[in-house]
């Protein structure tokens, strides 16, 4: 097909298998029969109560369409719209997330621009990066006495790390020809940090950001199902205790797509701040 | 004795030789500059070119010795010395014309920004870039488009003394001649003191009232320092027919080939080292020695 071209073939070939893998997933469910077929002794043992079985992907479907009409309504604590439940988890996320940006940034210039920084500040990073985010969380919830800043506070420490290391990072590798650029033009600190630091790292600290968002997001699923109340992550928890696996199956695939939408919003910011040397 | 307008006092430089001990780069190496004089210095690579330059600029501090220009020590960089690097060293995320112009906002914090661009503008003008080109990232121009835009930023600037480090080096010969006519004309405009490194005996010719000459390091000394006898505007062209041209070539050829070895690696026992004054002028033979008699001169 010398016609297509090398983007349309692919977006043919993602289709050809979707296809293919939602009609083996849906041939690969037998079908449950309706309750007027039943015998008196299937009813008698539960049969008519539907099995706990994986859903064919045409349920997943109809139950997609079902909530992404009405995403919003309110119905009781254990009733939320879709929208709702992502809303509310994108909230903690952006709220641990930029204070986390606000903390990290600041911090990682200083520590890029001062060996001294450097080298004190490395060992608690050292030892406090590698620890799990949902590790913090009993003693979050035991000294905040909250779970919603507790989870919050969760996604804070989990996204610190990335922005913290990768502004230092970037801070630390400014080329010293543009900083020499900025002395021979008498720039002051303040001066040389914004437009000529914080230009020359930004792509280094975006990616750093992004690494964090993906993260943050990985993370905010957990901590919901331990603290429970809202969010995606109770949503899908909460379904998984009403043996509803057509809704666990569509919130998953919700998950998927916020966390992809989330990232593709920092890659067009790292687009926008990427330099070609 | 008045000082020249830029005087270079016993500057020592040192480095740690990764074995424990130092090594010398140079050591106390005086001399001057005059006000509106272009000199060039020539010397073979790792000397301490790029050293002397950076103590000039203030972006490095000599092990000792000072700077005074204008009368006042230099501690630091200032916009009264502008530099123009060998890579360039443009912002690689602002255009052409906002590379210039916040220089130029530095220098003048007073202007509105609408002067900031017009004067910026006139300078990327001068250097042959106008139109669309200035509003392109230096990503997007050819290597001698980027050289101009850091010899318009740095003239753009009036600094009282303009420091070129190897500013061709990486450049083919043709964009090479184009941009040192250039950088002669805005030069022979502004009247600006210009010190500048190169590797180029031609260029040197071209461009220099006076070439300093270096000997190979380490304890490099600025042994000489050569009278371009050769009067100005000169072209390319025209100055090889000059009487003098030849002479002044096969002097600098022959110190760089020869002499800048034999007379490296003399630790200055602490004596200051001048270079010596080379005068080579055979239109005026009457009054003027032959240069034989006085090169050898020199070697003692
Ligand atoms: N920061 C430094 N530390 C140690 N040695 C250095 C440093 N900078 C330059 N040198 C040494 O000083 C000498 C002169 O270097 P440089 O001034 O760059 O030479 P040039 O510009 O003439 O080629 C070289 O031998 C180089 O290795
Ligand atoms: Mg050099």
């Amino acid at each position: 097909m010398p016609s297509l071209s090398l983007n349309q073939r692919a977006l043919l070939l993602s289709v050809v298998m979707l296809v293919v893998g939602l009609l083996a997933w849906e041939a690969a469910i037998p079908a449950q029969k309706a309750v007027g077929e039943l015998t008196e002794y299937e009813r008698l043992t539960g049969g008519g109560v539907p099995k706990a079985g994986v859903p064919p992907p045409s349920q997943v479907i109809a139950k997609a369409w079902q909530e992404l009409s009405n995403p919003f309504y309110d119905a009781g604590p254990n009733d939320k719209g879709i929208g709702i439940q992502i809303g509310y988890s994108i909230y903690r996320v952006l709220s641990g997330y930029l204070m986390a940006a606000v903390v990290a940034i600041p911090l990682g210039f200083l520590i890029g621009m001062s060996p001294v920084a450097y080298k004190a500040l490395n060992p608690f990073i050292q030892v406090l990066r590698p620890i799990s985010p949902l590790a913090w969380m009993p003693l979050a919830l035991f000294i905040i006495q909250d779970s919603e800043a507790s989870a919050i506070f969760v996604i804070f420490i989990c996204s610190i790390w990335p922005m913290l290391i990768n502004t230092a990072f970037g801070v630390a590798g400014v080329r010293q020809d543009w900083v020499n650029v900025a002395r021979t033009h008498e720039l002051g600190h303040l001066k040389t940090a914004f437009t000529v630091i914080l230009p020359a790292a930004a792509p280094t600290i975006v990616t750093g950001m992004r690494i964090s968002i993906g993260i943050a997001w990985l993370v905010i699923v957990a901590a919901e199902m331990l603290v429970g109340g809202t969010g995606i992550g109770y949503y899908v928890w909460n379904e998984w205790n009403n043996l509803d696996l057509t809704s666990v199956i569509f919130s998953i695939l919700m998950i998927g797509v916020v966390g992809m939408m989330l990232d593709a919003a920092f890659a067009s910011l790292q687009r926008a701040v990427a330099y070609a040397e | 004795m008045t000082k020249p307008f830029l005087s270079i006092e016993n500057l020592t430089q040192t480095y740690p030789d990764g074995q424990g001990g130092t090594m010398t780069v140079f050591e106390n190496a005086t001399f001057g500059v005059e006000k509106g004089e272009f000199v060039c210095i020539l010397g073979h690579s790792g000397c301490g070119k790029s050293t002397i330059m950076n103590i000039l600029a203030g972006l490095a501090e000599p092990t000792s010795g000072v700077v005074v220009m204008d009368g006042r020590e230099v501690s630091g960089p200032s916009l009264d010395r502008g530099v123009v690097f060998q890579n360039y060293s443009l912002l690689p995320w602002l255009s052409t014309l906002k590379n210039v112009s916040f220089g130029v906002a530095a220098r003048h914090p007073e202007w509105s920004k609408a002067e900031v661009l017009e004067h910026s503008r006139k300078y990327l003008a001068m250097v042959g870039l106008e139109g669309d080109v200035i509003h392109r990232k230096p990503s997007q121009l050819s290597g001698g488009m980027r050289q101009r835009v850091s010899i318009a930023r740095a003239f753009a600037n009036h600094p009282k003394l303009l420091l070129l480090d190897e500013p061709f080096g990486a450049l083919d010969a043709l964009t090479r001649g184009t941009i040192q006519d250039e950088l002669l004309k805005i030069w022979g405009d502004s009247g600006q003191t210009v010190f500048m490194i190169t590797h180029d005996i031609d260029e040197a010719i071209l461009l220099a009232d006076r070439i300093l000459l270096m000997t190979n390091g380490p304890f490099a000394r600025v042994a000489e320092s050569v009278e371009i006898t050769i009067p100005r505007p000169r072209n390319r062209t025209a100055i090889v027919e000059h009487p003098n041209y030849y002479a002044i070539r096969n002097h600098l050829v022959q110190f760089l080939g020869k002499r800048s070895k034999e007379l490296a690696g003399q630790a200055s026992d602490g004596a200051t080292q001048s270079p010596e004054t080379v005068r080579i002028d055979l239109t005026d033979a009457a009054d003027e020695p032959t240069p034989e008699p006085r090169l050898r001169a020199v070697n003692t």
